[in-house]
């Protein structure tokens, strides 16, 4: 385990630079200078070069990218062309919206999903298994705004039950506020989530429901729930701890879209106005954080997963990027 | 496998092809003819369904089938045109790495680990920025961002097929390695490739939707179903339709297209199949 911690772990950093280096070269090769967001138009060569030398791109590329990353590394993000404000503590009061979102959609989904594969497993052969199972066949080829949408005609517009959109000013100050106008983004996200979930859960249930050694725990005199939770549980959990990872860090950047339909004041919505304003510390402060935390999500899923399977773990070192990851 | 489960499972073929079809049809349809001209204004703003606008019309006064019918055509070019981005170079990739050595291997799965962990929506965004807003810009981004998956996903059955007994013998009777990937490697990674691939279509058709929804799409003239749905949200009390048909639309192809994917795996992959 040791091993392939520090495996693991070093493989998280050479992941974390060469995902730095990336962005950071991307954002260099888009066309049009970072220095024109600073200025009026016809300003002229000398404001050009004045502009240039204030945001540093009038040094050589190395250069640039060592001092962006000892800034990094001090968690300075910059400041934005725009608003002059530092980038790091806006992007922090927009977590604010985005992470309990994430989180709240995540565990919704995961509650709706685990209940329902399993039936749609157990229940394969009958009808109401078959309906569940075209249900999620639905749900995956739902786009999500779509579904924001829709439950904003229903619960808003009609209904009036729950707000089509926004946040409170003042953030969590008051958690009913926040948990009312998070509702309907919360519960769109979850079930697009849920959908993809339930066929993960589904197979893996599949799987173990037909296993030999669930059948021989049985006929050693387990009941079903006894078998199903000393043997079952373990063996489907693994596969699905592998997908909730990959689930969880696409529910954070699903938020673009997502808090577009719905207003929020969060990451997402940041980030569409930073291309709108060509703004380019706050796009690359937002993608530094989103990309780093989808890295950083897909660290602990591989983590959680050899610490529950044996059989992992045992294989030292392992296929770092294998097939699950 | 007895003859009374193949049934369901071909059902399954004929009712994606029967869903992806419609949409299909609706495309080469509006090849040659559409209700009205794409940009003819000449209707009343918001009308209700009926004639002769039979969905009704947009804010400004545009046809809504005429528009449909027209994002038929652009759904289709952006999932196909993703597909041929993503299979060419993600099959490439992955070749490349389930023949390379060690060190090479580890270092391109590392780099697509990367890649996927770079979602599709701030790639596009980044693509956008760097060229314009445009269907090729984000049919490029989806493309690449699609590449590092099935260059993964290729990378493994490559593995895995190059294990056997069979490539050694194939070796050793003085097959060269690029006949080896054109007569065994490639028919025994397709079947599993294709339906992946048929997976990611409807994928790609989701993020075009999504990306012209936030305005990174094709620009208007083209209508997209997704900027078609951001444009009609404001007005979704006055005008249903407008929010209701472009949605169905894309639950329908991409429910069709999924449906050929599961279909095509049962009857071509005998291995993936589930006994109960």
């Amino acid at each position: 385990m040791t091993a392939y911690l520090l495996r693991r772990t070093a493989f998280l950093v050479v992941s974390l630079f060469l995902a730095a280096v990336v962005l950071f070269l991307l954002l260099r090769l888009i066309p049009g200078d970072p220095a024109n967001a600073l200025l009026s138009v016809g300003a002229s060569p000398d404001q050009v070069a004045a502009a240039r030398h204030l945001i540093g791109t009038d040094r050589p590329l190395p250069e640039q990218f060592v001092s962006w990353l000892g800034e990094m590394s001090r968690l300075d993000l910059g400041s934005s062309f725009v608003s002059t404000l530092p980038v790091g503590p806006e992007i922090a009061a927009r977590l604010v919206v985005t992470v309990p979102l994430t989180l709240l959609a995540f565990l919704l989904a995961v509650v709706i999903a685990v209940p329902v594969g399993f039936l749609a497993a157990y229940r394969a052969g009958t009808w109401y298994g078959s309906v569940l199972s075209a249900l999620s066949q639905l749900g995956i080829a739902v786009p999500v705004f779509w579904v924001g949408m829709l439950l904003i005609t229903v619960f808003s517009l009609h209904l009036g039950v729950l707000p089509a959109g926004g946040f409170p000013q003042d953030d969590w100050a008051d958690p009913g506020d926040a948990l009312t106008s998070l509702t309907l983004p919360v519960v769109t996200v979850a079930l697009v989530m849920s959908a993809s979930l339930i066929r993960y859960v589904r197979s893996a249930t599949l799987d173990v429901l037909g296993s030999d050694y669930l059948r021989t725990a049985r006929a050693l005199g387990s009941s079903f729930i006894g078998a199903m939770w000393r043997h079952g549980l373990r063996n489907a959990v693994v596969p699905v701890v592998s997908i909730l990872g990959i689930e969880l860090a696409t529910t954070f950047l699903g938020a673009v879209v997502v808090e577009s339909v719905f207003a929020l004041p969060g990451l997402g919505g940041m980030l569409v106005k930073g291309f709108a304003q060509h703004d380019y510390p706050v796009i690359q402060g937002i993608l530094v954080v989103s990309t780093f935390t989808v890295l950083l999500i897909g660290f602990a899923a591989d983590l959680v997963q050899r610490l529950i399977d044996p059989r992992l773990r045992r294989s030292l070192g392992g296929n770092l990027s294998g097939d699950g990851a | 496998m007895t003859a009374g489960r193949r049934v369901p499972r071909s059902a399954t073929l004929v009712a994606g092809c029967v869903l992806a079809g419609l949409v299909l049809a609706v495309a080469v349809v509006s090849f040659f003819w559409l209700p009205f001209p794409p940009d003819d204004t000449s209707g009343d703003r918001l009308m209700p369904p009926g004639l002769p606008h039979l969905l009704g019309t947009d804010k400004l006064g545009r046809d809504l089938l005429t528009q449909l019918m027209i994002g038929a055509r652009v759904a289709l070019e952006a999932g196909a045109g993703s597909v041929l981005i993503g299979g060419l170079v993600g099959l490439t990739g992955g070749l490349a790495a389930g023949f390379a050595t060690r060190w090479l291997d580890d270092t391109i799965s590392a780099l697509l680990d990367i890649l996927i962990a770079f979602p599709t929506v701030l790639l596009a965004m980044l693509v956008t920025a760097a060229r314009e807003a445009s269907l090729g810009s984000a049919v490029i981004a989806i493309g690449l961002a699609m590449s590092a998956i099935v260059a993964r996903l290729t990378r493994v059955l490559v593995k895995r097929v190059l294990a056997q007994d069979f490539i050694t013998a194939s070796r050793t009777s003085g097959t060269s390695w690029p006949r080896v990937v054109v007569e065994h490697v490639l028919p025994n990674i397709w079947p599993t490739l294709s339906v992946n691939l048929a997976l990611q279509f409807g994928l790609a058709v989701l993020a075009e939707a999504s990306l012209s929804y936030l305005g990174l799409g094709a620009p208007p003239p083209n209508a997209s179903w997704g900027r078609m749905l951001q444009e009609a949200q404001a007005s979704v009390f006055i005008a249903p339709a407008g929010v209701i048909a472009p949605g169905v639309l894309l639950v329908v192809l991409v429910v069709g297209v999924n449906l050929i994917a599961d279909g095509v795996r049962d009857v071509a992959d005998p291995t993936r199949r589930r006994t109960r």
